[in-house]
């Protein structure tokens, strides 16, 4: 009877209160996140940007899951001194291809948009099984184990066609080829290094770890690290054009 | 109705905890069979021996029990507050876990040696375990056994959904389990606060679905017409959360019994997802529930109705609307396109009105009792973090500003700010609510020492104290370091410079957390003589606590 | 597109948030509303 009436009312309110929070709550996201995916200019263009080779994305995946992240970012912000210090602001096209991104929030370490080509193969190799060894202060977590460690290219194929999946122009070819390449960029003397920068045009191709009878994760993070923020062609592109009005 | 008291049946969620966990069971066979990857396979036994010793356990409690739980006994509720307790016994747990592991990562950052060389043990793993424990694991329980909690007693019915509640409890713990053992042993999707893979967070989808259902249908059972208003804190949390986790982890696994998966973001897109979701974690999970908290146990420590309820209305809305959008101040300066850095920005600083005025209602409920600081270490404690609560939102505009987060992004500043949320806000409006908690559902008169009480709040003070001031030295330091020119136009420092800078904040810091620890051990201590030693509260006086159903 | 969707939120964006708060307020303060607030507010302490 009555009673029933108002427990219906009840059961009603407590359904818009949910409704109402949800509706309250989801305005804030869709306006700053759906835009992001529809205006042109969230996204420079640029020359140079290729997806990452199956060993970078291999070196990546070892970057992520030792939680590099938690102390390097790589995003340099568009203020003088990190220009200077890291190089030009990156652009929002470099991490186009990052799934997920990899900009983190807190520089306990140097950032790394820019570290490829800063240092040798040998001082990265020294530095990530003791930092110690080449940069005395350093507070970094020595990674011996990444010498040890051998890639594995059982799912290497899958990673790359899954990242085509949600968007990384990774073409038929490249998906074959994973395994092929992932030994080819370590050993400049596999047969399929000429295919391989067919693929991939100026990638760099050596044994990272200088030990080319053996895929380690140690090529892999060196391959990875040796590349991040070397592909775009910054004397192609405009600085003025500013386009996402940073 | 009245019969029903002595009949006994298998009851509806019963069956369908059986079917949950049959269905669990038939998964991680398929996976541990298939998976080439030894810590899936870890997860997979465990999750195989967790649905069987949970089956089990159901299988028992249903041959043991005489009759069916009745909803009320003489004309009381018959609140069921077992999940309750095991929820509190779990946030303890993971409390004092979660406060360990950051104390071991602080070491680390001032004796790098402590990394022990070891890929398990290493800072890029320990981290993410001690954002996990202090946030999900404790933060989370706190919020499991308080909702529970207030919303059977502001609803005056016991909570709906039979076994559900504690299907809830666990299988959240068991959550954290497989999210902890995935980061030590090498399994993260990297976003941060949302690290684990996406066989946990479809576990954790399917947990939180059933905790909303059994939230919201104890509401429907409700004998009060008003939906009270800490609990319409904690629908916003149990809602945004869900709708954040769903969204933030949206990926694509590369095989069905593989733990990796690429997220379907990537860059821009991906960075403004994760701080969209990376601020709520802070706005909905540590903010939204934790408020609730504070909209129950400030008033009913003080004995008195909160200040406004008006002004809790007002609070409510206005600070879920404008938190969704303060994401973006992660962001100044970077890549992300800057009409988003700029909403975010405003949001933000707007954010500060709202945050004051719960602020402002929780503290003002204390007027004309103020006395009972002096008195009762528990209130004080609940007080003083509300007080926590005020600093914190102050300091979080402050830095949401371009200028400001131009200089204290990426430095320690950054930490220090989360922590004096976290240990002062979060960490003592928790352990507030533990301190009523424990005594209310073990149903003894009072703690076991009110001054020990009082010790845990001093020392742990101390520790927060020294923690944020050096984090703000350290900080600011670093960060102006990073910007020295010298007269002639060049960098003053090398990066390794501002490292070295770092060292004493570092220690001192680590002594911060030891102190916090310390005080979380007195706790405990406090707690467990509590329950084992406490005199037993007289029947009606206080809160009798769950009623045990008459044979 | 960016200078169109930016002009809406800037215009009809802030005039939408400036009702939806006025509503919000409205309702916690309308007078019919006190008691069944003032009740409210004490069911935590009203326990059996």
């Amino acid at each position: 009877m009555s009673l029933m009436n108002r427990h219906a009312i009840f059961e009603k309110n407590s359904i818009l209160l949910t409704v109402g929070i949800l509706i309250v709550v989801a305005i804030g996201g869709l306006i700053e996140l759906v835009p992001n995916f529809y205006l042109k200019s969230t996204i420079e263009e640029v020359e140079g940007m290729r997806p990452y080779t199956p060993l970078e994305l291999a070196g990546r995946n070892v970057y992520i899951r030792e939680g590099c992240y938690n102390c390097h970012s790589q995003q340099i912000r568009t203020l003088r001194d990190e220009v200077e210090r890291y190089g030009h602001y990156s652009l929002a096209a470099e991490s186009m291809y990052d799934h997920p991104f990899q900009w983190g929030s807190k520089r306990t370490g140097p950032d790394l948009a820019r570290v490829g080509g800063k240092y040798s193969d040998q001082w990265h190799h020294d530095h990530l099984v003791d930092p110690r060894s080449v940069s005395p202060a350093s507070i970094m977590p020595s990674y011996p184990w990444l010498a040890d460690y051998e890639v594995d290219p059982r799912f290497i194929e899958t990673d790359l066609a899954v990242n085509a999946l949600i968007g990384v122009p990774y073409s038929e070819e490249m998906i074959e080829n994973a395994v092929a390449d992932l030994r080819a960029q370590a050993n400049p003397d596999d047969d399929n290094v000429d295919a391989f920068l067919e693929r991939y045009p100026g990638a760099q191709v050596r044994s990272f770890d200088g030990d080319p009878r053996k895929l380690t994760e140690m090529d892999a993070v060196i391959a990875y690290l040796q590349m991040l923020g070397t592909l775009v062609d910054f004397s192609l592109y405009d600085d003025q054009a500013d386009v996402n009005l940073r | 109705m009245a019969t029903s008291h002595q009949a006994k049946s298998f009851t509806a969620s019963e069956g369908g905890v059986i079917a949950l966990l049959l269905v669990c069971v038939l998964f991680s066979l398929l996976i541990a069979a298939k998976t080439h990857d030894p810590t899936m396979a870890f997860h997979a036994w465990l999750g195989l021996a967790a649905a069987g010793i949970g089956a089990f356990a159901v299988f028992n409690g249903y041959f043991k029990r005489t009759h069916n739980v009745p909803e009320e006994i003489d004309g009381k509720p018959n609140y069921q507050m077992g999940p309750v307790k095991l929820a509190t016994v779990a946030s303890v747990f993971w409390g004092v876990a979660g406060f360990l592991v950051g104390l071991i990562i602080a070491l680390q950052l001032a004796w790098p040696s402590l990394n022990l060389d070891l890929p398990w043990t290493s800072f890029g793993r320990l981290r993410p375990l001690h954002t996990s424990a202090v946030i999900f694991a404790f933060g989370g329980n706190v919020l499991l056994a308080s909702s529970f909690y207030v919303v059977q007693r502001t609803c005056r019915a016991r909570a709906a959904g039979g076994l559900w509640p504690w299907f809830v409890v666990w299988g959240y713990n068991f959550f954290i389990v497989i999210a902890g053992t995935g980061y030590i042993l090498g399994i993260t999707q990297s976003k941060e606060y949302a690290e684990p893979e996406w066989y946990a967070d479809l576990w954790l989808t399917v947990v939180w679905v059933i905790y909303l259902l059994v939230f919201l249908a104890t509401l429907w059972k409700r004998k009060e017409p008003h939906i009270y208003v800490a609990n319409w804190f904690y629908l916003a949390f149990i809602v945004t959360i869900a709708m954040l986790h769903l969204v933030n982890n949206a990926t694509v696994p590369v095989s069905l019994t593989e733990p990796k998966s690429y997220i379907v973001w990537s860059g821009v897109q991906d960075a403004m997802t994760q701080w969209w979701y990376g601020h709520n974690a802070v706005g909905f999970f540590l903010t939204a529930g934790f408020l609730a908290i504070m909209y129950y146990f400030v008033p009913k420590r003080a004995e008195r109705p909160v200040y406004s309820y008006r002004l809790s209305i007002v609070h409510f809305w206005s600070l879920i609307f404008l938190y969704i959008w303060a994401g973006p101040h992660h962001l100044h300066y970077t890549s992300t396109p800057q009409w988003a850095q700029t909403l975010g920005m405003t949001f933000s600083i707007m954010l500060w009105m709202p945050s004051w005025g719960g602020m402002i209602n929780g503290l003002m409920t204390l007027s004309g009792a103020w006395d009972k600081l002096r008195t009762d270490p528990v209130l004080r404690m609940l007080v003083v973090s509300v007080a926590f609560y005020g600093m914190s939102t102050f300091e979080g505009p402050l830095m949401s500003i371009r200028a400001v987060n131009s200089l204290s992004h990426y430095t320690d500043w950054t930490i220090g700010h989360v922590h004096s949320g976290a240990l002062g806000w979060v960490g003592f409006v928790s352990f507030g609510a533990i301190y009523c908690l424990v005594p209310w559902l073990w149903n003894k008169k009072q703690l076991y020492s009110l001054k020990l009480v009082n010790w845990h709040f001093w020392i742990a003070t101390i520790g927060i104290v020294l923690y944020i001031t050096s984090m703000w030295v350290s900080g600011i330091m670093q960060g102006l370091m990073w910007r020295a020119y010298t007269s002639l136009g060049f960098l003053e420092y090398s990066f390794i410079e501002t490292v070295e800078a770092m060292h004493p904040f570092y220690i001192i810091r680590a002594i911060g957390g030891l102190l916090f620890v310390i005080g979380a051990l007195i706790m405990v201590y406090n707690l467990w003589m509590t329950v084992r030693h406490g005199e037993y509260a007289e029947e009606e006086v206080g809160h009798p606590t769950a009623v045990q159903p008459a044979e | 597109m960016y200078e169109r969707l930016a002009e809406f939120a800037q215009t009809w964006g802030l005039v939408y948030f400036v009702i939806l708060f006025a509503i919000v307020l409205a309702y916690a303060l309308w007078p019919k509303n006190k008691k069944r607030f003032d009740d409210a507010s004490k069911i935590p302490l009203r326990e059996d």
